[in-house]
């Protein structure tokens, strides 16, 4: 399968990006790590006449932790997260989600922001990254902006992007307390899309209460979901067994997923309940 | 689109219509056939080859952002006439029947034994998830990856060896 024709550019800065968003428009798409676009493109579901390879912008490589956030640049490959051994201990999520995206090439070249803004329901990483309550730094001609990740996500394979703009990075809040992390998942094969995943962080106090949660769901909706009941009831109480029953329970009441091929939405609202209890049962024995 | 990529050491300079895909690039400009094209949907890895040293399923990659990039196949595993122990391997413990995954799955082994280079039974099943074979049951590959392995710290082991040696002036 042959992708379309197209012009391919291949800028090294950022403002030079965004000059050939703003010259061609919707006809242009951003190419990162390719794993959804070039599919797409061979399916020609997609076609754009303009190809913009931002892979040689060296402002978007890498991660670094800087006024109380972790920022993770829009290029950071999802293989660069699962095994960055100084992220896990603040960070577990990063690589505890990681590790199920696709398979070991696909990991090699996807990026975390390609991802964020193909804005596909059944995201890994749209899950994790509304548990971990972050923003999506976004450049566009009149500057920066940042968008909080459950504003970010407007509808099905739609980000919060005008024409012009690009996501530059992902920032997640540097947590203080202790961590806990789980990103529980169930596929029909090996490195497929979730029937139902589910991204779950925890920041538990001193007290031995939970100071801060986060609750992600993925393939539950048009687009990455918030157990936001769930989260709520979590917060100041001690992770004991009645509390994770019923936030496991609370967290179905947010989950909307549809019948389809991988399963009844009767099945997959259960598998919500299980994974929220059985992954928060894992991190209440970890941080216990 | 003029690129100039090194292939298995040998630098090729080509001129590539922008959505020529890598793994179209290899086989067809380059005339190396060894990565195949299986699934073409990213799917089966067949189409695996090492993009600076890291795995990449060339079938979604485009010719023009391997410019100026290293890439290896299958081609360029052998030394002077000596297969790499991950052939050897495969050869020894009949770790494929058609052979149409074969240099996919070879590929991606390579770069997980540079990982990890005595990799569980559980690390090299997860390892090469993407890479489908739909012969064997994997039993055999996963024996003869993890048989490279060794192979190849057996043979990390004997220049040393060699070089110790070497009596050093007294």
């Amino acid at each position: 399968m042959i992708p379309n024709a197209f012009d391919y550019y291949s800028p090294t800065t950022v403002e030079e990006t965004i000059g050939l968003l703003q010259k061609y428009g919707y006809e242009a798409k951003i190419l990162a790590g390719g794993q959804s676009l070039l599919p797409m493109m061979k399916l020609r579901v997609a076609m754009p006449s303009v190809l913009v390879d931002i892979n040689h912008i060296d402002d978007l490589h890498g991660w670094r932790e800087e006024n109380g956030y972790l920022r993770i640049g829009a290029l950071t490959r999802h293989v660069d997260l699962e095994n960055e051994q100084h992220l896990k201990e603040s960070y577990p999520l990063l690589s505890k989600t990681a590790e199920w995206i696709a398979d070991v090439p696909v990991r090699n070249r996807g990026t975390i922001c390609g991802s964020l803004v193909h804005a596909d329901p059944s995201s890994d990483w749209g899950a994790a990254m509304i548990a971990l309550h972050a923003d999506v730094e976004v450049i566009g001609p009149s500057g920066i902006r940042r968008v909080f990740i459950d504003d970010f996500f407007v509808d099905t394979f739609t980000a919060s992007l005008e024409m012009d703009e690009i996501a530059s990075a992902v920032l997640i809040p540097s947590p203080i307390g202790r961590v806990g992390a789980r990103y529980m998942k169930l596929e029909r094969k090996a490195g497929d899309f979730a029937i139902v995943g589910v991204a779950l962080h925890v920041i538990k106090a001193n007290d031995g209460t939970v100071l801060d949660s986060g609750i992600g769901l993925c393939a539950c909706g048009d687009v990455p979901v918030r157990a936001k009941k769930a989260e709520e009831w979590l917060i100041g109480r001690p992770l004991d067994k009645e509390t994770i029953k019923q936030a496991s329970l609370l967290a179905q009441e947010d989950a909307n997923p549809a019948t389809d091929l991988r399963g009844s939405a009767e099945y997959k609202r259960d598998l919500v309940r299980v994974f929220v209890k059985r992954g928060l049962e894992e991190i209440a024995d970890e941080l216990r | 689109m003029q690129i100039s990529v090194t292939v298995n050491g040998r630098v090729y300079e080509s001129d590539v219509e922008p959505r020529t895909l890598l793994i179209y690039y290899i086989r067809e400009h380059l005339r190396l056939t060894g990565a195949h094209v299986g699934c073409d949907t990213t799917s089966c890895g067949a189409c695996t080859v090492l993009l600076n040293g890291k795995a990449v399923k060339s079938c979604t990659v485009l010719a023009v952002q391997a410019n100026g990039q290293e890439i290896m196949t299958v081609e360029g595993l052998e030394r002077d006439g000596e297969l790499h122990p991950l052939q050897k391997a495969f050869w020894e413990e009949h770790g494929l029947q058609c052979g149409y995954c074969t240099p996919g799955m070879i590929m991606t082994a390579c770069e997980l034994l540079e990982r990890n280079p005595f990799p569980t039974e559980e690390e090299v099943r997860k390892g090469i998830s993407g890479n489908v074979c739909r012969c064997t049951g994997y039993v055999n590959i996963i024996k003869a990856i993890q048989s490279a392995g060794h192979m190849i710290a057996q043979q990390d082991k004997e220049p040393k060896n060699q070089s110790e040696v070497v009596p050093s002036g007294n």
